[in-house]
């Protein structure tokens, strides 16, 4: 990979988590990278350190030590602030259970990250119908999340990621709750904005589904990276 | 972003409309208890004064000294000229006299033999002629203090000498109507026998159990003729004129006439302040003790309560704030949204809640609870109908529980937004 490509980098880390008197150490000596547009994932059993992986990448935690770079920010020793300023402006997660905001309409749950960019009223509804014309949803704007079916809650949650365009979307168990159908809908659709935006898209999954998009695959065994390699060669 | 917020806050019923009718109904509660607490307080120094004490009294020192035997052998003589130095000296005031005494009222049948006997507490007050032209607004007159008006149940007021009142219940008791005559027998300011009768002008209730049940009311030349003290009154009470006030301002006025009399002279008179007769200090001392801890543990409660629905509302959205902060709000802003957000809850269930409190509160103020069946046996001087009071205090004791707490229990629950870790809410929030 051209080091100038590189977006994320980790070295040697190690991530424990305070368990009673004692800790659990869910990340062992993790070094990986990641460039520019990639299509990539973790994969691996409950517990072998896929969420922690992807939480520390989306600066929602830190590492117990090693160096965490991303987008330039050492996650590490990055404060409060710089980390929600991070996410705010160059990263999109895309979650499991969709988490959008019950009581706000489509419309306003992908307006909502654009308000923290303090954007202006025509420039957001410009970003939001583009977004959501890229999910296809466009005649759902007014409908609230209890009204729409698995597929389009994650659409909307997709719409949210992408629509401040940022450099690197997190996506954790994105297929977990959706059906057959609706998990190849989402994932041609992410791989469509893949192209398009030129974002990174890293995953978490154990979902063959997802596996089966993913152009490299990293799989994970109680905290260590036991191999990363291309889909051909997964295959 | 704000405007963004407020509206999940309105749709969100379980974030706002619910929030504030419990804080609503909280403060409510808290405004209504202190009104009434501080009703009843005023109910007590207002029928005291008017009925036992004044605002201030004047006796002579000695009579102040055995005044529980109304002992009219110790009265103020030269009452008149007493009377214009009072006027002289406190001119915004209104000045009554009186005579209290005790004694056996008589009612004879066709024959002229006794009926029926028994004893009653006799006021002598100014009725037909008032000697002091009234000063101020207050307390005009001895018929504006006793508020005879509704208080007639039957007959009139006295309209000229030899007639008096009843209170009801001792009418009932004696089968008497207005027009029969009755004879009060009694004792003279020098010790002899006082028996004088009466035309019964008409019956009075006040609403008081103690004065309902055997009060006697003449007028004050009346009484002062049967008594045989010309020129001389047991008591004077003084009124103020232009506002009702209590406290040190009395005793300062108390101190002040005091001093300016002979001290060697033990008929000399005396000036007492309100506070100072009857226990009334150590009463209204105790009960604003009592209020107090009352009023306390209700705020305390009320907080506990509010401050634990704050929590609550805080942990319950520990998976909203997750999202927020990795969509990339600060921890900070959120916190500080979530305090603008109890503290719009607290200032809008407040001012609801202080406006249904002070409505129930204006209610009892104006209408008040009929206490009289429990009241029937007692000796205290307190009226049937018990009252609220609206205060300034009033409009503002509600915004303690209903601000404050909510806003410090929004302010502790936010704390977990620091205190766990940012993919910890997430696992909160998708458990």
């Amino acid at each position: 990979m051209n080091q100038n490509n590189v977006i994320i980098q980790l070295e040697n880390v190690v991530k424990d988590y305070r368990i009673g008197s004692g800790y659990f150490r869910a990340l062992k000596d993790f070094s990986i990278s990641f460039g520019h547009g990639e299509f990539a994932g973790f994969i691996g059993p409950s517990g072998s350190g896929k969420t922690t992986a992807l939480n520390i990448i989306g600066s929602l935690d830190q590492p117990s030590s090693g160096t965490c770079l991303v987008l330039g920010e050492n996650i590490s020793t990055i404060s409060h602030r710089q980390a929600a300023n991070l996410r705010n402006h160059q990263i999109g997660f895309i979650f499991q259970t969709y988490n959008l905001l019950p009581v706000y309409t489509v419309y306003e749950n992908v307006e909502f990250p654009l308000l923290l960019l303090g954007l202006s009223d025509t420039g957001r509804k410009k970003m939001i119908t583009e977004a959501l014309e890229m999910v296809g949803l466009t005649d759902k704007i007014d409908s609230r999340p209890a009204q729409l079916s698995g597929g389009q809650a994650q659409r909307v949650a997709i719409a949210r990621a992408i629509v401040k365009k940022p450099a690197l979307i997190l996506a954790d168990e994105p297929t977990a709750n959706l059906d057959v159908k609706n998990s190849h809908n989402i994932l041609e659709l992410m791989v469509k904005l893949n192209r398009e935006l030129g974002s990174t898209f890293v995953f978490s999954t154990h979902d063959p589904k997802v596996i089966s998009y993913l152009q490299r695959i990293i799989r994970l065994e109680d905290g260590r990276i036991v191999s990363d390699q291309p889909q051909k060669q997964e295959l | 972003m704000i405007r963004f917020l407020l509206k999940g806050l309105l749709r969100d019923r379980s974030r706002s409309l619910f929030p504030v009718l419990s804080v609503s109904l909280g403060v409510a509660i808290t405004v209504l208890l202190h009104g009434w607490l501080n009703g009843v307080q005023q109910m007590m120094i207002d029928t005291n004064a008017r009925f036992q004490t004044g605002f201030v009294r004047v006796m002579s020192q000695a009579y102040a000294e055995n005044e529980d035997i109304l002992p009219n052998d110790l009265a103020l003589l030269h009452s008149d000229s007493v009377l214009q130095d009072l006027h002289s000296r406190f001119p915004d005031w209104n000045w009554h006299p009186r005579i209290r005494f005790g004694g056996l009222i008589d009612v004879p049948d066709n024959l002229g033999e006794t009926r029926a006997q028994t004893s009653v507490l006799g006021w002598g007050l100014e009725l037909l002629h008032p000697t002091l032209p009234a000063a101020g607004e207050y307390y005009t007159s001895e018929k504006a203090i006793f508020n005879f008006e509704p208080a007639m149940v039957a007959g009139h007021l006295p309209e000229k000498p030899g007639q008096v009142l009843l209170s009801y219940l001792l009418a009932e008791d004696l089968a008497l109507q207005p027009g029969d005559t009755v004879t009060i027998i009694g004792s003279t300011m020098y010790a002899g026998m006082a028996v004088q009768n009466f035309t019964v002008a008409g019956f009075v209730r006040f609403g008081i159990q103690a004065l309902d049940r055997r009060v006697l009311i003449a007028d004050l030349a009346d009484v002062q003729y049967a008594l045989d003290m010309e020129n001389a009154v047991g008591e004077i009470f003084g009124y103020p004129g232009d506002a009702l006030f209590i406290g040190d301002s009395l005793r300062a006025m108390a101190g002040r006439y005091n001093n300016s009399q002979p001290q060697d002279n033990p008929f000399r008179p005396m000036l007492v302040a309100l506070p100072d007769q009857m226990g009334l200090d150590q009463l209204l001392d105790i009960y604003d003790i009592f209020s107090f801890v009352i009023i306390f543990i209700f705020l305390l409660v009320m907080s506990i309560v509010l401050w634990n629905a704050g929590l609550m509302s805080g942990i319950r959205r520990y998976g909203e704030i997750g999202v927020r902060l990795a969509i990339g709000e600060s921890h900070g802003t959120i916190y500080k949204h979530m305090l603008y957000e109890a503290g719009l809850i607290g200032i809008i269930g407040s001012v609801s809640g202080t406006l249904l409190g002070l409505s129930a509160a204006w209610y009892l103020q104006t209408y008040g609870i009929d206490i009289s069946a429990f009241m029937k046996n007692t000796p205290m001087m307190i009226q049937d109908i018990v009252r609220a009071r609206i205060t300034r205090f009033s409009f503002i004791i509600g915004f303690i529980p209903g601000t404050g707490a909510t806003i410090l229990g929004a302010a502790i629950s936010g704390l977990g937004i620091y205190r766990r870790q940012t993919a910890q809410l997430f696992k909160e929030l998708e458990t």
